[in-house]
């Protein structure tokens, strides 16, 4: 070798380590990628939308905070507009094309369910914020979900019809996919409660007068309490309507339309009716040794203090999700997939906005009953049913 | 009668008001241009969600609903003047499609303009609910129903007794005929795109106390109040007032008697039975006229 070629040699030897050198650096900072879809717009808006600012305004938070084991997190979002087919080519193309570590998105059950394949197929953590039981049941080795069940809800409205000795009740139910599963989880427990379902109504999604189906329930002598399981502008209806034509026994409605757009729209009317709902909604008012009130408080005045709106439980799933994901990152000490996924299932006593997780191999939600509050509307606000 | 076929009477009675608004506007652009404008459920949104936009401002509601009619004129006669006149050559099919096309497009406005979220308007005369033979009623359906025949009078009148509102007529006759005898078939068109907008807006700020109001609801109103113009028969006042009376009254009646999971089944079955057995409607002309 003479010299010439040498210094050649050594002159490739120090270019490759430099870029070697480079490449390695370019590791260190290169930045968790979080993939999302949420329904932005679209008939789900109102889920989708506070989901994704929220993402938004907590990874910035987080990156101000100093990232993530030392790297930033970049948050790759996608509209799917409460379209399935849409969910399906957004989450192939974050995990084909964009790479992402971990998935959180689907704000409904359908846009859900047509990705879970896709996940279970290419093996990455999937935090799932629709709320139907199927997301959950029977297990998938790589999906989770942060809001709680409809059959949760049911539970919670049977166990306080239970404590006012109300056994006979009359269901009026939506035509939308949240309805129809609540109401087939509500038929499903009710036997465990001893409630005996007397009534049983439907409406379209886009009715405007619910009148009729609620006279008929009023005609029924056995209907002790009425149910309504919906979300959107048709509960809202059902509680004008019901006070309307003079109905006095209580009014129960779902978690779906926990939220102060379902008290504003229905007025007075919606006084005196109860629901079960996130402690997000009397965050206020929740006792100083609750384990819940710093984190939903929190939550609250950073959303509200960004985008000047009220908060709404939805967000609050999409926060859950990120900081789920963004725990078991920590607990795993690295983004490798399959150990962020058996972290997910590990965390325990995790203090969210939807209530205490706690996973587990056979508990891929993590809730409890606890998780829900029972509030009654009165004067125009939430009151905690004791 | 009992009270509880009074109460399903009154609720289809208000809903079939409503629907009956929306025909109108759907008749009175088909009258000018043969045009079924798929519009004209987003005039209805955009009626209810700038009312509640001007009442945000301050207008007291009176001024509000007003301002809310002149603006959704405005869209109306923009529709008419950047879109279909521009196509006016091109044939009716094409027409209907700019108006679909208008919908997407004004819906999408309207959830970035406001906002995705649900609105109510206060009721225009309280929400204590009027008790008839065991009965309730609002006094928000006693305006919907008052509103809609004087709207009926007013229409009437209009193309009965004005000289604008013959022409209009003639047009919808015999178009070229009509041009020969210096009727300005565009000003006609222009006119009837800012009646229908007026009309579709007066609708949707009479049913915001009742039904809410939000970027979407026109979809299904539109749907709603074009079956009820079927119904009725295209073209024929009386009959989207007739036709929106009796579906709404149908689907009461399905709800409360039949079983509420059929309600739209119900109303759609009797529209296609109309369209096969009478396709000029119950009160149209043209089956008639065409033979």
């Amino acid at each position: 070798m003479n010299l010439r070629s040498g210094i050649a040699v050594l002159g490739r030897l120090v270019a490759i380590g430099a870029l070697a050198f480079a490449a390695n650096a370019q590791a260190q900072k290169e930045p968790i990628k979080i993939g999302a879809f949420v329904s932005a717009t679209g008939p789900a808006a109102f889920l989708g939308d506070p989901e994704q600012k929220t993402l938004a305004l907590y990874v910035e938070k987080i990156n101000a905070g100093g990232g993530v084991l030392g790297r930033r997190l970049k948050l790759i979002s996608y509209d799917s507009a409460g379209d399935a087919e849409k969910a399906r080519t957004f989450v192939k193309r974050l995990i084909e094309e964009d790479k992402v570590d971990a998935i959180v998105g689907g704000s409904t059950t359908g846009e859900t369910m047509a990705v879970i394949p896709l996940v279970e197929q290419a093996q990455i953590p999937f935090i799932s914020l629709a709320g139907a039981v199927v997301v959950v049941e029977p297990v998938k080795k790589w999906v989770f979900k942060t809001p709680a069940t409809d059959r949760m809800a049911c539970e919670k409205i049977f166990q306080d019809m239970n404590a006012r000795k109300i056994s006979k009740i009359g269901l009026i139910t939506g035509s939308g996919a949240f309805d129809k599963s609540m109401r087939a989880q509500c038929m499903a427990v009710a036997p465990k409660y001893g409630i005996d379902i007397v009534g049983d109504e439907t409406y379209g999604a886009q009715d405007t007068d619910m009148t009729a189906q609620l006279t008929k329930l009023r005609q029924n002598a056995q209907v002790r309490a009425v149910l309504n399981c919906g979300f959107g502008a048709g509960p809202a209806i059902v509680t004008k309507n019901f006070r309307q034509i003079g109905m006095t026994v209580p009014l129960y409605q779902s978690h779906g339309v926990a939220s102060k757009e379902f008290i504003k729209l229905a007025g007075d009317a919606a006084n005196g009716v109860r629901l079960p709902a996130a402690a997000l909604l009397v965050a206020d008012t929740l006792p100083f040794n609750d384990p819940q009130k710093h984190v939903v408080l929190d939550y609250q005045h950073a959303y509200e203090a960004r985008y000047h709106q009220d908060v709404s439980t939805f967000g609050g799933h999409a926060y859950d999700g990120l900081m789920l994901i963004v725990q078991a990152m920590k607990n795993a000490g690295t983004t490798d997939d399959a150990k962020v996924r058996d972290a997910l299932e590990h965390i325990h006593g995790f203090i969210g906005i939807d209530g205490e997780f706690n996973f587990s191999p056979t508990d891929h939600m993590g809730l409890s009953l606890a998780a829900f509050r029972m509030l009654e509307i009165q004067n125009g606000n939430w009151t905690l049913v004791k | 009668m009992s009270a509880q076929l009074l109460q399903v009477l009154f609720a289809g009675l208000t809903a079939g008001a409503i629907y009956a608004l929306v025909a109108l506007g759907f008749s009175i652009i088909y009258n000018s241009s043969q045009v079924i404008n798929f519009a004209q459920g987003e005039f209805v949104m955009i009626g209810g969600m700038a009312t509640v936009s001007f009442l945000h401002l301050g207008l007291p509601l009176p001024l509000a609903a007003l301002a809310a009619v002149a603006a959704t004129t405005l869209v109306a006669l923009a529709l008419d003047k950047l879109a279909v006149e521009r196509a006016r050559n091109a044939s009716v099919v094409t027409l209907i499609i700019i108006t679909i096309g208008a919908s997407i497009l004004l819906r999408g406005l309207a959830s970035l303009v406001w906002d995705k979220n649900i609105h109510a308007l206060p009721a225009f005369s309280g929400d204590k609910p009027i008790s008839v033979g065991g009965a309730t009623l609002l006094p928000q359906s006693l305006w919907v129903l008052g509103v809609s025949l004087a709207v009926l009078a007013a229409l009437w009148w209009f193309f009965n007794r004005t000289l604008y509102g013959k022409a209009m007529l003639a047009t919808s006759h015999n178009r070229l005929a009509a041009q020969l005898a210096g009727i300005s078939v565009r000003r006609v068109l222009l006119v009837s795109f800012g009646l229908s907008g007026a009309l579709g807006a007066l609708a949707g700020i009479l049913v915001a106390p009742i039904t809410f109001t939000a970027w979407d609801v026109g979809v299904m109103l539109g749907l709603k109040g074009f079956a009820a113009a079927i119904l009725g028969g295209l073209g024929s006042g009386p009959g989207a007032v007739l036709g929106g009376l009796l579906l709404g009254l149908a689907e009461a009646l399905a709800a409360g008697y039949v079983s509420s999971a059929y309600k739209d089944v119900i109303a759609f079955v009797i529209i296609l039975a109309v369209l096969v057995l009478m396709p000029g409607g119950l009160l149209g002309r043209r089956a008639a006229e065409r033979v």
